[in-house]
């Protein structure tokens, strides 16, 4: 029991990102627009938080204001790019899982072009410092997470504006009809998620790393997708699934110092969630938890 | 002049060569952009199409081999992802199942019987089962419980980068990231391609590539089961009602796809390597066979087209190293070219607006 209680602070720390960018893929997808582009988002948060942090580092900026500009410039720099899919998916009437693709191939080319720009290295130079934790052991990334599930859910649930993004994403139609402007919410919502990971990215790239290289989101973003679906596109189940899935990683990075543990292959923690969230897909089938009108888009007028 | 504006407009070649050409446009400014000279990557991609260096006037032949290997697997993977395509799904699993085909022809290249030819023959069929039988599942799942291809293969991609790790560091000889080299007999090079092309790695996977480009033209245009495929892939229920058996079309088209994407496992694996890989990430071409199959608008011949563009730019990628360009400007390249894909749908947007105002007309003049 100790062991699993010491494990905590490093559970907080891996969730914490997958968690930030699960909620913002929810409030997206509620509002009616699937967004497969989180892991190239997150991708590009990171970056741009791992190079800005380095290069106040060496500045001379204070350590706590670096630290907080780096978080800022990967939440802004995600929404940026998140507004390729929202021009894409909400004007244009594109393919939602074309242009998320699109987005997860530009990153992986955007991010180390960058580094290699600034760099000349194919990652960004590793900073001395990133976040330190607290008196417990826990790295502010968590509470940030915890912030925002609260925030999510009383926006999405207790306010007026919460109740149009929602309907926005069940019936695009009807909400048009009483006056509620569908393509300004889902606007609102796509730049959410883009925001949101954005910052996820440059939480993992503080916490668990001192660089940032093409590896450093390996699959974390198709994880909190998993988390959305997995977690039924609501609060407190996204915060649930991402919770489970964290633990999971953390058990892969970990299971070597236990010696229960030891007789599994690490990977097998890996594969965990994605096979729990396959079966709970073909278990729930035919209830279907997911807003009505995610993914299709919606034509002012159109039948 | 009104009319070849519109049949451009509708010409799915036309606007794929225009999404490729601003691909190469924005990546150019870039390029420029940084403070470097454009030139140097044009010059790359030439020496990797051609084999002739314009700097030193030197030919080598070896840049045409790598470059038609490395299109083997876009190529595949592309099939993988266009054959799904047109029966409406979108496969993002082609990665999985690309893995999964080279874990198992990795496995039977190493533990199989070593007879000659037998044993590479069955590593490939292996590898092409496998990819089969991952793709699919994921058939079974969307059409028997409606789970979304797009979020399954997603998972499934990972499940089979774990698994090949957990199968791969098994195998003989095995380390953190290779394992013993191969027997002779399940190696698929070819010493009269490796002479001829001054030693490139290009292999006896270029005849299974084109043959499996045959068999997707086959199937797709010329047999019922293409044609019920089609048929569901332009509207599901008009096909469910025709008589065309959906359930099995999207089933079944989804093991078609992945048995092309666990082909290209196979040959990457007994083509380009002497051993056996143990996987620390993807390799990306399961992804890229999504932006080649889109590009080649889900065609037979378009997609090899767009695998060998692919293909040269990834041989370009060293060169263009060498030359002061940063090489993550191909990926750039090309995940503006699927950017630009999705982004054609303003063109359809354009073409109603351009019939609205014509009605108008029409209707303003009587």
């Amino acid at each position: 029991m100790s062991t699993l209680l010491g494990m905590l602070p490093s559970v907080l720390m891996i969730v914490a990102p997958i968690l930030i960018t699960a909620i913002g893929g929810m409030i997206c997808e509620k509002s009616g627009v699937v967004n497969i582009a989180l892991e190239g988002l997150m991708a590009i948060g990171a970056c741009t938080a791992a190079a800005a942090h380095v290069l106040m580092e060496t500045a001379g900026v204070p350590h706590t204001l670096s630290l907080f500009l780096a978080l800022t410039m990967g939440f802004v720099v995600g929404g940026l790019f998140s507004l390729i899919h929202a021009v894409a998916a909400i004007n244009l009437n594109a393919d939602q899982t074309i242009s998320g693709t699109g987005i997860n191939l530009l990153s992986t080319g955007v991010t180390i072009f960058a580094s290699q720009i600034l760099f000349n290295a194919d990652r960004t130079k590793e900073f001395m410092m990133g976040m330190q934790t607290d008196g417990l052991g826990i790295y502010p990334t968590a509470y940030i997470a915890i912030g925002i599930v609260i925030l999510s859910w009383f926006v999405l649930y207790k306010l007026p504006f919460g109740m149009h993004l929602r309907a926005c994403g069940e019936h695009p139609g009807a909400a048009e009809s009483v006056g509620i402007n569908v393509k300004k919410m889902r606007y609102f919502a796509v730049i959410s998620s883009g925001v949101l990971a954005g910052l996820a990215g440059g939480c993992v790239v503080l916490t668990q790393t001192i660089q940032y290289t093409s590896n450093t989101i390996n699959g974390r973003g198709f994880i909190a997708l998993a988390a959305v679906s997995f977690g039924r596109w609501r609060p407190l189940g996204v915060t649930g699934a991402a919770f489970l899935f964290g633990t999971a990683q953390a058990f892969a990075i970990i299971a070597n110092n236990i010696p229960a543990l030891k007789v599994l292959p690490t990977e097998v923690f890996n594969i965990l969630p994605y096979i729990v969230t396959l079966a709970a897909l073909v278990f729930f089938s035919g209830k279907n938890y997911a807003p009505s009108a995610a993914g299709q888009p919606y034509e002012k007028g159109a039948s | 002049m009104k009319l070849t504006r519109q049949k451009l407009i509708q010409s799915d070649g036309a606007v794929s060569v225009l999404v490729v050409f601003l691909g190469f446009l924005v990546g150019t400014i870039l390029v420029a952009l940084v403070g470097k000279n454009p030139l140097n990557m044009y010059k790359a991609i030439f020496q990797a199409l051609s084999g002739y260096n314009l700097d030193n006037g030197k030919m080598n032949i070896r840049y045409i081999g790598e470059t038609l290997n490395y299109s083997i697997p876009f190529i595949l993977c592309g099939l993988s992802m266009g054959f799904a395509n047109r029966v409406g799904l979108f496969n993002i699993g082609g990665e999985g199942q690309y893995i999964m085909g080279m874990t198992i022809a990795q496995t039977v290249a190493l533990l199989g019987p070593q007879i000659p030819v037998f044993h590479w023959v069955f590593a490939i069929a292996c590898a092409i089962l496998i990819g089969a039988i991952w793709g699919g599942v994921v058939g079974i799942l969307k059409a028997k419980y409606e789970v979304s291809e797009v979020v399954s293969t997603i998972m499934l991609n990972y499940v089979a980068l774990y698994l090949s790790r957990i199968i791969c560091l098994q195998l003989p000889g095995a380390t953190t990231y290779k394992t013993a080299n191969y027997p002779d007999t399940a190696v698929i090079t070819n010493s009269f391609f490796t002479k001829i092309t001054n030693y490139s790695l290009l292999n006896n996977g270029i005849f299974m590539m084109i043959i499996a480009v045959l068999v997707f033209w086959f199937i797709m245009e010329k047999t019922s089961l293409g044609f019920g495929m089609r048929a569901t892939g332009f509207n599901k229920e008009a096909a469910r009602a025709s008589g065309i058996p959906v359930v099995k079309s999207i089933s079944l088209s989804m093991a078609i796809a992945g048995a092309f994407a666990g082909l290209a496992g196979g040959i990457v694996a007994l083509g380009s390597f002497k051993y056996g890989r143990v996987l620390s990430g993807m390799d990306g071409y399961g992804f890229d066979g999504i932006a080649v199959a889109l590009v080649g608008n889900s065609t037979a011949l378009g997609t090899t087209l767009a695998g060998l563009l692919f293909g040269l730019l990834k041989n370009a990628q060293a060169l263009m190293q060498g030359k002061q360009i940063p090489k993550e400007i191909t990926f750039i390249i090309q995940g503006m070219i699927v950017i630009f894909i999705a982004l054609r749908s303003a063109l359809q947007l354009y073409q109603q607006y351009l019939d609205k105002k014509q009605l108008q007309r029409e209707v303003g003049v009587k």
